[in-house]
C-alpha cells in the first residue's frame, strides 16, 4: 500500500491527504482473510451461511460458532475477526432486548442496524479504540418481512437481496447474482447457500473448513436457528456433488 | 457529648434565646427528629384482581385452569382477560391477585426465554427453572416491601418429568399434585384432593378436564369475583395448549325455593 510510511495510517482520527482512513481500510483488509459469508433474502424469509476455517484439528466439531442469534426473529454471521464478531452479537442483543424493553414488542431489523451502524462508527473516532475487524450480515424478518444488511468496518450499512463478505466474496456474489432469490423457498436457498460455499472455497490454500447454515422463515417459525441436522446433511451432500460436476 | 463544635456553649434550643444573637440556620438540629419523615410509601394493595388459579396432574402432564374475570375491587370490569401464560414450550404460569403485575411478570419471563434462546446452546428453561426464578423474584420484591401481588402457579412436563408449584408474594413456595389460588385454596383444594390423589399417574384427560370442570363450577357458585368463562391449559410432552374459552354450565332451579332469589309469594 502507498500509504506506508507516510504516517497517516497511524491513527483512525487522522485523514490521509486523499481523504481516506487508512486504518479503516486495514480493517477491511482483516475481513477479506477470513472464510466467507454469505446471506440470502428469499420469498419467505432469510438463510444465513458461512465458510468456517478450521485451524486446528484438536477443535472440537461445532467450536466457535460464526453465526449468532440476536433475538427470535434476527440473527448475524460474521467475516473477519472472531472475537470483534462476538463483541458485536453481544452488542446487537443488548440493543434488541432494550428496544423489546421500551417499545414491548420485537424490534424491527432497521432498528438494529441502525443503532449497530453508530456503534461500529463510534470505534473509527477514537486514538483509545481500533476499528471493527469485521464485517456483519444481519438477516431476520420482521412485520415487513424479510430482510438482510451488512455492516461495514466503517460503520457504513446497506441492505441486500443477497450478501457475501470474506475470502470469497467475488465468487459468492457472482453466484447470488445467478439465483432468482425472491422466487427460490427457503429449502432451496439452504442447498444454494451450502453449494455456494462449497463452490467458493479453496481447497488448495486452505486446510478443513466446516459449513454452519441457518435461517428464519416459516419452516423455523419465524425463529432463528441453525437448521435441522436433516436438512444440513443433505444440503452439504448436494453442495459436494455439485462441486463434482462443476470441476 | 454533642460533637459539633459550633453548638458548644450556645443554648441547646432557639426558644431560650428569643433574640437570636447567633446564625441559627448554618447549624444541625440536635431536637428530635421524625425517623419516617421522608419515609417511601409505596402502593401496597392490589388494585385489578385475578381469583383462583387450579392446577392438578394427571396422566399424560399437568392441567391449569383460570376464570377470564379481572375485577376491579367488586365490579366484575374486565370480562375476556387470559390469566394463563405460556412460558417457552413446556411450561405454563397461572396468576391470580394484581393483574398489571402479571404482566409485568409476563414481560421480564419474556425477557429470560429471549435471552435463553439467543444461547442457542441447546438448553432451554423449563418449569422447575422458571419457577426457582420467579420465587427468587418473588421473595427479592417483598423484602424491598414493594412485593408483585400475585399468587402464582407453576407447571409443566419436561424431559418425563411432571412438575407443579406455588409462589406467591412473599415468596413462599410449595408443590403437591393438586394446587389452587385464592378462594379455590378454600373451595376446591379438598375437591382435587379427593378426586386426584394417588390417581396422577393413571388419570386420563377426559377425567381431569371433568374434575377441573366441576371445581370451576363449585368456585362459580360460591366466589363472588369469580366468571362463568373459564380457560383450561394443558402442558404434555408435545407441548403446551390454551383453549378457548369455556363456558361453566349452572343449574338455578335451586334457587326457587330459597328466599331471596326466586320469585318473592310474601
Amino acid at each position: 500500500m502507498t500509504s506506508i510510511g507516510t504516517g497517516y495510517d497511524l491513527s483512525a482520527s487522522t485523514y490521509s491527504p486523499d481523504g481516506r482512513i487508512f486504518q479503516v481500510e486495514y480493517a477491511g483488509k482483516a475481513v477479506e482473510n477470513s472464510g466467507t459469508a454469505i446471506g440470502l433474502k428469499v420469498k419467505d424469509g432469510v438463510v444465513l451461511a458461512v465458510e468456517k476455517l478450521v485451524h486446528s484439528k484438536l477443535l472440537v466439531p461445532d467450536a466457535n460458532r460464526r453465526i449468532q442469534t440476536v433475538d427470535r426473529h434476527i440473527g448475524l454471521a460474521t467475516a473477519g475477526l472472531l472475537a470483534d464478531g462476538r463483541n458485536i452479537s453481544n452488542r446487537a442483543r443488548d440493543e434488541a432486548s432494550s428496544y423489546r424493553d421500551i417499545y414491548r414488542s420485537p424490534a424491527p431489523l432497521k432498528a438494529i442496524i441502525d443503532r449497530l451502524g453508530l456503534y461500529v462508527q463510534a470505534y473509527t473516532l477514537y486514538s483509545s479504540v481500533r476499528p471493527f475487524g469485521i464485517s456483519t450480515i444481519l438477516g431476520g424478518v420482521d412485520e415487513n418481512g424479510p430482510s438482510l444488511y451488512v455492516v461495514e468496518p466503517s460503520g457504513v450499512f446497506f441492505g441486500y437481496n443477497g450478501a457475501a463478505i470474506g475470502k470469497g466474496r467475488q465468487l459468492a456474489k457472482t453466484e447470488l447474482e445467478k439465483l432468482k432469490l425472491n422466487e427460490l423457498s427457503m429449502r432451496e436457498a439452504v442447498m444454494e447457500a451450502a453449494r455456494i460455499i462449497y463452490l467458493v472455497h479453496d481447497d488448495a490454500k486452505e486446510k478443513d473448513f466446516e459449513l454452519e447454515i441457518s435461517w428464519i422463515g416459516p419452516e423455523s417459525n419465524y425463529t432463528h436457528v441453525h437448521v435441522p441436522k436433516d436438512l444440513f446433511n443433505e444440503a452439504e451432500a448436494q453442495a459436494k456433488a455439485a462441486l463434482e460436476t462443476f470441476e | 457529648m454533642d460533637h459539633f463544635p459550633t453548638n458548644w456553649g450556645r443554648p441547646r434550643h432557639e426558644g431560650f434565646d428569643a433574640y437570636g444573637t447567633f446564625p441559627i440556620h448554618q447549624r444541625p438540629t440536635n431536637g428530635p427528629k421524625d425517623a419516617f419523615k421522608e419515609g417511601i410509601e409505596r402502593t401496597q394493595q392490589p388494585i385489578v384482581t385475578g381469583t383462583s388459579v387450579l392446577a392438578i396432574k394427571y396422566k399424560d402432564g399437568i392441567m391449569m385452569a383460570a376464570d377470564n374475570l379481572a375485577s376491579y375491587g367488586s365490579l366484575a370490569r374486565f370480562k375476556d382477560i387470559s390469566r394463563l401464560h405460556a412460558v417457552g414450550n413446556n411450561t405454563i404460569i397461572g396468576a391470580g391477585g394484581d393483574m398489571s403485575d402479571f404482566q409485568y411478570i409476563q414481560t421480564i419471563l419474556d425477557d429470560i426465554t429471549t435471552e435463553e434462546f439467543t444461547a442457542q446452546d441447546g438448553h432451554s428453561l423449563g418449569p422447575a427453572e422458571i419457577h426457582e426464578y420467579l420465587s427468587q423474584v418473588m421473595y427479592a420484591r417483598r423484602t424491598k416491601m414493594n412485593p408483585l401481588w400475585n399468587a402464582l402457579l407453576v407447571g409443566g412436563v419436561k424431559d418425563g418429568k411432571k412438575f407443579l408449584a406455588y409462589v406467591d408474594l412473599l415468596g413462599t413456595t410449595y408443590s403437591a399434585s393438586t394446587l389452587a389460588t385464592g378462594f379455590g385454596g378454600h373451595l376446591a383444594i379438598p375437591l382435587l384432593r379427593e378426586a386426584v390423589e394417588g390417581r396422577e399417574d393413571t388419570l386420563t384427560e377426559e377425567e381431569a378436564l371433568r374434575i377441573i370442570e366441576n371445581s370451576m363450577r363449585v368456585l362459580f357458585y360460591r366466589d363472588a369475583r369469580s366468571l362463568n368463562k373459564y380457560q383450561v391449559a394443558i402442558v404434555t410432552e408435545a407441548g403446551v395448549k390454551i383453549s378457548e374459552s369455556l363456558k361453566v354450565e349452572t343449574s338455578w332451579s335451586f334457587a326457587e325455593g330459597i328466599r331471596g332469589y326466586g320469585a318473592q309469594t310474601q
